[in-house]
């Protein structure tokens, strides 16, 4: 099954493009309280408590009571702050999260009102590589603003970040490749119809589990946010930040978990399809793709609940040592077992 | 180096001897095999706290019972049958008390005017509740178990003179009451 690069993916009429990126836009936006809900709630119960549980109903409008406290709040920046970087860094961050959720593809290419529409923002012909370019530049957000806050602790949580970087992007390529050479294309929906006979978690399992560390590391949460580590950088990059520039940050982090679970979802559990042959109508594919998603954000919560902050050293041992190694020979026997067999 | 050269004598631990264990030595596939396992006992454990559900009180609505024995505000008692009061004025209390919280002022029953059981009768009873430390020798001290420490903890206030108890405030069943632990509890 070869799918040469142009025949890759569905462009829509530009006005579909336009309506598309407005709803996909918008389901993000709602998603996003909802994990922060959902998050504070779950590391409740895995520590034994409640979490949040008086506004609302069940304590479910936090997240709004959360978002209008810091809208309105006064913003401030340091003396030392370099103004213009300062004021960009988040919507850079936040700018970068939005592009790379534009790539999930919550379905096939669907006939709505007689025309042709793919439920996914946009289905490149170098998928993962747009990916990792913008989760690239979502680094830029966190640096400029560690360094533009003119603070010491966001200056130091700034440079974590850039070493932590270099430590697992490079293992989180790799574990990708044993997909896409597997798959034989790099369009994330090529790659969903790849897995119709088996979801690449089962063949692709060293690369799925390298891909979920690297993912941890990506979204800079715990057993690796040594950029926030609130214990001993107060706060880390966004020490100095408060009200909606914290927002921006503050959205653009649980907007990244849930992008990396959307690309989990798609790259290694077969993105819409469901298991045991079951082939439901179109309307059920982008269901099946947040119920897969919501599991893969489940899975980042409890392990956020469970592990401690790895020290500065260990990420880069695990990364360079561990990950990295792991990840080449996966990509290599991938790439043997692929030329055999073929 | 001359010192290196003199005899050391050497201590022994005897036999209180114990094996420190001590993790694998690292950069071996031992030790990560172990990280990962550990990890994936460490998942079991948060994920039984979520099956074990919240331990947390939510305390406004839910309270702790006390023990019967708990020590909390004051409470001045009555005679059951007659309605009179027990306290008589002693002031044995405001003497034990050692934050100096209780004032007492006695005053004469006359038979038209009958108000304690004995001769006396305090006319003003007040601790100040602010500076009481709950230590209950006030309880201890009184000859005819007329004071004796309540259950009731809940006493903030936005006001300091709004803590000083009088006796009708004392002599009043409390608001809402406390819930008490049972004996097996």
């Amino acid at each position: 099954m070869m799918l040469a690069p142009a025949l890759v993916g569905y462009a829509e009429p530009w006005w579909i493009q336009i309506i598309k990126s407005i709803v996909i836009f918008a389901v993000g936006l709602q998603l996003v309280p909802v994990v922060l809900i959902v998050e504070r709630k779950l590391l409740g119960r895995f520590q034994g408590r409640y979490g949040p549980n008086r506004v609302g109903p069940y304590g479910l409008l936090q997240p709004l009571a959360d978002i209008i406290k810091l809208l309105t709040k006064e913003q401030f920046r340091p003396r030392t702050a370099v103004g213009f970087l300062f004021a960009l860094a988040p919507t850079l961050s936040i700018l970068t999260a939005v592009a790379a959720f534009a790539l999930i593809p919550f379905g096939d290419v669907q006939h709505i009102f007689g025309t042709r529409v793919g439920l996914y923002g946009v289905d490149l012909s170098i998928g993962p590589l747009y990916l990792f370019s913008f989760s690239a530049i979502a680094f830029y957000g966190i640096m400029l603003g560690g360094w533009s806050s003119g603070s010491k602790y966001s200056f130091l949580g700034a440079m974590r970040a850039a070493a932590q970087l270099i430590s697992y992007e490079v293992s989180q390529g790799l574990a990708l490749l044993g997909v896409i050479i597997s798959a034989q294309t790099l369009s994330l929906t090529g790659i969903v119809h790849a897995q119709g006979g088996m979801w690449y978690f089962i063949p692709q399992a060293v690369g799925f589990l390298i891909f979920l560390t690297a993912s941890f590391a990506e979204t800079n949460r715990t057993p690796f946010d040594v950029t926030e580590a609130d214990a001993e950088l107060v706060a880390g990059y966004n020490t100095e930040y408060g009200g909606g520039r914290f927002a921006s940050y503050y959205f653009a982090e649980y907007l990244n978990v849930l992008v990396v679970s959307g690309i989990v979802t798609t790259v290694f559990f077969g993105g819409w399809l469901m298991p045991f042959g079951i082939h439901p109508p179109g309307w059920v594919d982008p269901i099946v793709v947040l119920v897969k998603m919501a599991i893969i954000t489940f899975l980042f919560i409890w392990v956020r609940a469970t592990l401690p902050r790895l020290r500065y050293d260990q990420i880069m041992s695990l990364g360079w040592k561990v990950l990295l190694p792991l990840a080449s020979a996966n990509a290599l026997l991938t790439a043997i077992v692929v030329v055999v067999t073929h | 180096m001359a010192e290196a050269q003199l005899p050391v004598s050497v201590w022994s631990p005897g036999e209180d001897v114990v094996e420190v264990r001590r993790a694998p030595a690292p950069g071996a596939a031992r030790s990560f095999t172990r990280a990962f396992l550990e990890t994936l006992r460490g998942l079991k454990t948060t994920f039984a706290r979520v099956i074990e559900g919240p331990v947390t009180i939510q305390y406004p609505e839910e309270k702790v019972p006390v023990y019967p024995r708990f020590r909390g505000r004051h409470r001045l008692h009555r005679f059951e049958e007659s309605g009179l009061e027990k306290c008589v004025g002693c002031s044995l209390c405001a003497a034990a008390c050692p934050a100096d919280c209780i004032r007492v002022v006695a005053a004469e029953n006359t038979p038209e005017h009958r108000v304690s059981a004995g001769e006396r009768y305090a006319a003003v009873y007040e601790i100040n509740l602010s500076r009481c430390i709950f230590c209950g020798y006030c309880e201890v001290a009184c000859p005819f178990d007329a004071i004796t420490m309540g259950h009731d903890y809940e006493l903030s206030d936005y006001d300091r003179s709004d803590l000083i108890f009088t006796k009708e405030m004392l002599l009043a069943e409390p608001l809402e009451r406390t819930p008490l632990r049972r004996e097996d509890e």
